[in-house]
């Protein structure tokens, strides 16, 4: 108790709290004037992301049925079934929940922006994407934005091909960067590690940096490349040293979305995790037909990061999980 | 066998890594939004002092280390080891100079230290904050030089040498910050 009443101040200061605020206002702001209509969709549902790397708490059925629902990890499937039903582009701004994800960077509840735009292959989404960031975040990036594909920031920032590269040789090139070992993985776990030990932070710090063309499996919503199966037509942005943001050149075929959902559930199993209702009002609203779209995600507590200067989200967010 | 999951790490905690008991000194979380997490984790080895930096898949887990902090009185040093006493339950240990280390020049009888325990072992010292010594060894003092500075070795009774000012003479007694091995100033009994 004494604990809590020595720290029930708020994590950030009022000052940041009054920048959070306007960020809030200009990006509705951008959204009104490129008529995209501001939606909201349930935080919790019957059913949840399949993803192997997302972990979605649970809540107990108000019906007193034992059933168990989910909080959402993204708006994501639900703003696709209200695309399939007519909406025209559409944007949110909600709070998302990850479990076990709390760090520097993470807490387990936090605001996601995310919108979408009807006829928008990725590079008209990554367009509007780069010109909602700069934007936002005058003054902090003093150069343009880069453009590079997942395989080529392999090749320049940790000197190997990755659809080369064996697992050790990965393993090799950790080494090198932080003088560690780490016990027995897979590639894809390596991709990760790497991806976010030693590609991001040598990223330029001053400008956006566009990562495109994910490998297909790490892209469960994505379509896949036209020219390299490989591939898959998803992007992430960086900045300032953050994962910022992920997008989509959102994958549209019924079929096949179910069948990546069921090898998620596969994957799910083998790593000892609970299995997960398959989400069939969002397969119907697929079948039914989601148009041609485009989708990204912004992770809207790392901009006000950006923003402020801040390198602990604790102190852009009123309270952190620990003080909630 | 007792256990942590990664999600329980914070600092301070104590696990076993290699064989021997560590602490956590700081853990970050690190995730792609979409990808496998990870904790990177620093890590104080506790009985050779070393700090190692290790990458854990999240979600592992590793073995507890039984490692507990215990105020003790520091008895008396036999030739080999040092001996102190629970002040409550009298019980007594006898720590050796590995696990003694550079404390060794700060222990005064009757003492109260903070003992590691690994398994009921002492595998650290660390001595009071504060210590008062005397001096039992040093140039002698320069009349009339209170207000200047300057210094000069002096040798206290546990055998550390501390630098002090030029007017303090040999049986003073003299206040010290065992973390820093910084002069205080002179103390009374």
């Amino acid at each position: 108790m004494t604990d809590r009443s020595n720290n029930w101040r708020p994590t950030a200061s009022i000052e940041t709290l009054r920048k959070r605020a306007q960020l809030l206002e200009r990006t509705r702001a951008f959204f009104v004037k490129h008529g995209v209509l501001e939606v909201e969709t349930p935080a919790i549902s019957h059913s949840a992301t399949t993803e192997l790397h997302l972990s979605s708490w649970l809540v107990r059925s108000p019906n007193d049925d034992g059933e168990t629902c989910y909080l959402h990890t993204s708006p994501e499937l639900a703003m696709k079934r209200l695309l399939a039903a007519g909406s025209g582009d559409i944007y949110q701004l909600c709070k998302v929940f990850r479990e076990a994800e709390q760090g520097s960077r993470h807490n387990p509840e936090f605001t996601l922006l995310e919108w979408y735009r009807l006829g928008f292959d990725m590079d008209s989404m990554m367009q509007e994407v780069e010109a909602f960031l700069t934007e936002l975040l005058p003054g902090r990036l003093t150069q343009s934005a880069q453009y590079i594909s997942w395989q080529q920031a392999f090749i320049r920032y940790a000197n190997c091909d990755p659809f080369e590269a064996t697992t050790n040789d990965l393993q090799e090139i950790y080494n090198r960067h932080t003088g560690q070992h780490v016990d027995e993985m897979s590639t894809e776990d390596w991709y990760d590690l790497l991806m976010s030990q030693v590609i991001e932070p040598a990223l330029p710090h001053d400008r956006l940096v566009f990562v495109t063309h994910y490998p297909a499996s790490q892209a469960s919503l994505a379509r896949l490349d036209t020219s390299d199966n490989r591939l898959a037509q998803r992007f992430e942005v960086f900045a300032g040293g953050l994962e910022l943001a992920n997008g989509f050149h959102e994958l549209t075929d019924a079929k096949e979305q179910r069948r990546r959902i069921q090898h998620e559930n596969q994957q799910r199993s083998q790593a000892g995790l609970p299995g997960i209702n398959v989400d069939e009002y969002f397969l119907a609203a697929l079948e039914h037909g989601l148009p041609d779209c485009s989708g990204v995600a912004i992770g809207f507590d790392r901009l006000v990061m950006l923003a402020t200067g801040e390198n602990d989200i604790a102190k852009v967010l009123s309270f952190s999980f620990a003080n909630a | 066998m007792a256990s942590y999951s990664t999600n329980e790490f914070r600092s301070g905690l104590k696990i076993m890594m290699d064989g021997d008991p560590c602490s956590i000194i700081e853990n970050e979380f690190v995730k792609p939004g979409k990808g496998q997490a990870f904790n990177r984790v620093k890590i104080r080895n506790l009985k050779t002092g070393r700090v190692l930096e290790k990458t854990f898949k999240s979600g592992e887990s590793v073995e507890a280390a039984d490692v507990v902090d215990t105020d003790m009185q520091y008895l008396y040093n036999d030739g080999e080891a040092w001996h102190f006493m629970h002040p409550e339950t009298f019980e007594q240990v006898a720590a050796d100079a590995n696990s003694v280390g550079d404390s060794a020049q700060w222990l005064k009888e009757n003492d109260i230290c903070v003992v590691t325990l690994w398994n009921d072992n002492p595998i650290a010292v660390t001595p009071p904050n504060h210590v008062i010594l005397q001096v039992v060894e040093t140039d002698p003092g320069v009349r009339g030089d209170t207000a200047q500075g300057g210094n000069k070795p002096a040798k206290c009774e546990t055998g550390a040498v501390v630098k002090v000012p030029l007017f303090l003479e040999e049986g003073d007694l003299i206040k010290i910050d065992t973390r820093t091995g910084e002069y205080l100033g002179r103390a009374k009994e």
